[in-house]
């Protein structure tokens, strides 16, 4: 056993040395010995390459055709949700305008809107999305271990698309039961699209869960069993520690999901009343009876929670490593972080009925739950501590990528306090269905994590289109989006304080809400602006892919080794003939004595010998 | 079970050991196939799947406003003109837990390449699991013409058929998704696919003995969560 081992499991804590070659047992021959990694474990995987256009970018197996696949679909939904966002605003805003919409339009547009943007859109893009280009560049794999399952799942996310799209269709249209879909009233007559809407929308989320679920298992074995030589976990991009805990998180709490939805489905086509109490409607008792609302509720935030964190842990991680790539310096306390991902990824499973206050369930849930939610705010905050002491005396490139950065920690610990209001039973109920919650979590789950997939966006396009974004219109996107989200965000926090209840259609001539027509005007606008300057985005993509400036090689200087690839943008098995081999994490920045402000993970020892390096 | 020859790798007993196999390289679990991690990870989101069955159960049953039904009872066959509780319920588990044997069995000759015993034994689970499914059917025709349905019950509260009907039929559609698999299974083990490593039908990937005990797995889960739901049901 030599001690080059040891120091790979984390025996001993990190230790600062100066590296010199020789002196080490265990190398061989031409290899200095400070430089050897243990020889290939796996054997070469065996890869399926396409041949026609049908195999190469339809039904492909390639884990980054499949992760754009991913991420136009996820695209392409997003914007619908951000078109019924609009119409609502239109309706909240300039209600003589929008003579089209019903109420029924309105609860419709919200709960498609809603369930939109949080499952088809930020779970898919994140995981299914970046998950699918970065895993297997980032630990130096050729491809996820089951290619032929990677593109089962997007497949399966097409069809639940698909599924969820034609319920705008059907007689009595999509679901307007709220994103939530509680039942009764989600399956009851009365309730927009009760029958066929509701329908589709579970039958979509089963199709999900299951596509989701082959995704899933490859994201979590591809970064279990199949890095390359040198890659410990504790080497790997905090990009890929986020997706991966996303990714348990997911594999555990979908369950929940697809229990209730297909209870709810049985509560609806065959009259079973797994969730339906004794109704009456009209005088009448309805033939439901002796089920348990409450259950659902609690099925569905087991789900619910951990859906918050799958959508940010990815997030996390992605920030993170922007953030050291663009400040020139080593991510801080890089051990914490992960361990803060993974207990944040714990904690979610332990906090879901922060959501249910106001259901009546026991009191003492509610203080065990406002006791759960608020410990969550620990390594919650430290990793914000952590963003804010790695960029502290950095030498900060404050290009897009870095205002998208900065942009989302500002956003985060906004919704992160307001967290911390609703997290309190106490400060939680008169606050509860007002549009203080609306504000909180758009801060905190909308549009924080939209701000890391624009820097995401920005950081990884010269990859995968081998051109840079162009960057004058990048800050106009920026400062429109960034200024405008608060713009719509900032006064809802006074609107829900001043108590206006959130998924109502008109606030008709309440006294508190005849004083908020000014603001919900002002609202209006800049919801309209903010989803107008996302054209800006799309402009300059298809600009940049005819005229953009060529990128080459690891346009960022960074260390990870999904920019090291022989050719730009990676092709089909990644790495050409030899699979890359890793000596050190990704965070190597302005190493003191380096001859340049960054050492690749592939750099062996042997050729920094002058630096001052931490071991990792 | 020994620990599997790696080069250049050192396997250390107990906790220390795996402290060093999660801070490696490359592989997490020494020498395990990706194909067998896979299933490992998804029955485990399986377990919290049938989990949620299980509680809602829990909940449902403890929550209805009418009596459950006594389901000795109602479980009850009649052997001549006496009811015999549980009777035929302990054949479908004996069946179905004998073919978790058989299953063991296929895949130690598996991996001694015994493509015949091996075979057989496949298709000798694959038998068990149909007998199970069809006392299975038989079971639900008594329960329905006695005239229990998923939203009635004319021995108690409702969500006894409910949660009857939706929980054994989950179970049954994951014993019947494994009983086609053991069916090609047992075709690609006669056929000395495996031993060829001819490429599969679909994922194009080699065929490999390990292929058989990852079924295993599966099959020896959808056994597990029968005994709890055995339990759940039948006992309580
Ligand atoms: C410019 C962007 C956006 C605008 C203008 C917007 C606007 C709105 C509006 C007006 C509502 C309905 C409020 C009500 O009547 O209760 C709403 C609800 C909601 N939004 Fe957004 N939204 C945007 C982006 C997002 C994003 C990125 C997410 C992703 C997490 C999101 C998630 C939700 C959810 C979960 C609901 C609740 C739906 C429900 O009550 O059932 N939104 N949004
Ligand atoms: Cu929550």
């Amino acid at each position: 056993m030599s001690d080059e081992y040891e120091n790979k499991t984390g025996y001993q804590a990190q230790s600062s040395e100066t590296i010199s070659s020789g002196g080490r047992g265990g190398g061989s021959g031409t290899v200095p010995d400070a430089d050897h990694v243990r020889p290939a474990e796996i054997p070469e995987q065996d890869l399926y390459h396409g041949h026609s256009f049908i195999t190469k970018w339809v039904f492909c197996q390639d884990a980054k055709v499949i992760g754009v696949q991913y991420f136009l679909l996820a695209t392409f939904t997003g914007i619908i949700g951000l078109i019924l966002s609009w119409l609502m605003r239109l309706q909240l805003g300039f209600p003589e305008a929008a003579g089209f919409m019903t109420a029924e339009h309105y609860y419709q547009f919200v709960t498609m809107h809603g369930m939109i943007m949080v499952v088809y859109f930020l779970t898919a893009l994140f995981l299914g999305g970046f998950g699918n280009y970065l895993i297997p560049l980032m630990v130096g794999s050729r491809d996820m271990v089951f290619p032929y399952l990677n593109m089962v799942s997007f497949w399966s996310f097409f069809v639940a698309v698909v599924v969820l799209l034609a319920s705008f269709f059907v007689p009595g249209g999509p679901t307007g039961a709220g994103w939530t879909l509680y039942p009764p009233q989600a399956i009851l007559e009365g309730t927009p699209g009760s029958g066929m809407g509701i329908l589709l929308m579970c039958i979509s989320l089963i199709l999900f869960v299951a596509g989701f679920t082959m995704g899933g298992l490859n994201y979590m074995i591809t970064v279990l069993q199949a890095r390359t030589r040198g890659m410990t976990l504790m080497r790997m991009p905090l990009t890929v520690w986020g997706i991966f805990t996303a990714t348990i998180l997911a594999m555990l709490a979908f369950p929940a999901l697809l229990v209730g939805g297909l209870m709810m489905t049985l509560d609806n086509v065959l009259g079973t009343s797994f969730f339906m109490p004794t109704i009456l409607k009209a005088g009448e008792v309805l033939e439901y009876g002796g089920g348990s609302p409450i259950l659902f509720q609690h099925l569905f935030w087991f789900f619910g929670h951990p859906e918050v964190y799958i959508v940010a842990l990815p997030a996390f991680g992605i920030v993170s490593d922007l953030i050291s790539v663009h400040a020139r310096k080593n991510i801080f306390g890089y051990r914490m972080m992960v361990w803060a991902i993974v207990g944040i990824g714990g904690l979610s499973f332990f906090v879901w009925a922060h959501h249910m206050y106001v259901s009546g369930m026991n009191p003492w849930f509610g203080f065990f739950f406002a006791t759960t939610t608020l410990i969550i705010a620990i390594p919650t905050a430290m990793k914000v501590y952590n963003w804010i002491l790695t960029l502290w005396r950095g030498n900060i490139r404050l290009n897009v990528v870095m205002l998208w950065c900065l942009g989302f920690i500002v956003t985060f610990v906004n919704g992160g306090i307001t967290g911390l209001f609703l997290g309190n039973v106490t400060v939680d109920v008169p606050l509860s269905d007002t549009y203080f919650v609306i504000a909180h979590f758009h801060m905190v789950m909308g549009i924080a994590p939209l701000m890391v997939i624009m820097g995401a966006v920005y950081h990884w396009f010269p990859l995968v289109a081998g051109r840079f974004l162009d960057e004058k219109l990048g800050k106009w996107h920026f400062w429109l989006t960034f200024l405008g989200a608060y713009s719509i965000y900032f006064p809802m926090h006074y609107l829900g304080f001043i108590g206006v209840p959130r998924r109502y259609f008109e606030m008709y001539d309440s006294p508190y809400v005849t004083s908020a027509v000014g603001m919900n005007e002002f609202i209006s606008v800049a919801a309209f602006i903010v989803g107008a300057a996302q054209l800006i985005l799309i402009y300059n993509i298809i600009r940049t892919l005819k005229i953009g400036k060529p990128a080459g090689h690891n346009p960022w200087q960074a260390n990870s080794l999904e920019w090291l690839t022989p050719s730009v943008p990676p092709e089909h098995g990644n790495w050409g003939e030899k699979l890359p081999v890793v000596h050190r994490w990704p965070y190597d920045f302005s190493v003191p004595g380096a001859k340049e402000d960054f050492i690749t993970q592939t750099t062996p020892p042997s050729e920094v010998t002058e630096t001052e390096v931490e071991k990792t | 079970m020994s620990d599997p020859k790696i080069e250049g790798y050192e396997f250390k007993p107990g906790f220390k050991g795996m402290a060093q196999d999660t801070g490696s390289d490359q592989t997490m679990f020494k020498g395990v196939h990706w194909g067998k991690a896979m299933m490992w990870i998804f029955l485990l989101s399986h377990t919290f799947i049938f989990s949620c069955f299980l509680i809602s159960y829990m909940k449902g049953r403890g929550s209805t406003l009418i009596d459950w039904p006594n389901t000795s009872e109602v479980f009850s066959l009649h052997v001549g003109s006496t009811p015999v509780p549980l009777l035929l319920i302990a054949i479908m588990t004996f069946v179905l837990i004998t073919s978790s044997g058989t299953m063991a069995l296929a895949v130690k000759y598996g991996y001694e390449k015994n493509r015949k015993m091996c075979g057989w034994l496949i298709l000798a689970t694959a038998i068990g699991g149909l007998t199970f499914v069809g006392m299975q059917a038989f079971e639900w025709s008594k329960l329905i013409h006695e005239g229990v349905r998923p939203w009635e019950n004319p021995f108690g509260a409702k969500q006894f058929g409910s949660f009857f009907f939706m929980i054994t039929g989950f179970h049954g559609t994951h014993v019947s998704i494994g009983v086609i698999f053991l069916f090609i299974y047992a075709y690609k083990t006669f056929k000395g696919h495996y031993d060829e490593g001819k490429r599969g039908w679909f994922t194009t990937m080699k065929g490999n003995y390990v292929e058989i005990e990852i079924l295993g797995l599966y099959w020896h889960f959808v056994d597990l969560v029968w005994v709890f739901i055995f339990a759940f049901f039948y006992l309580w």
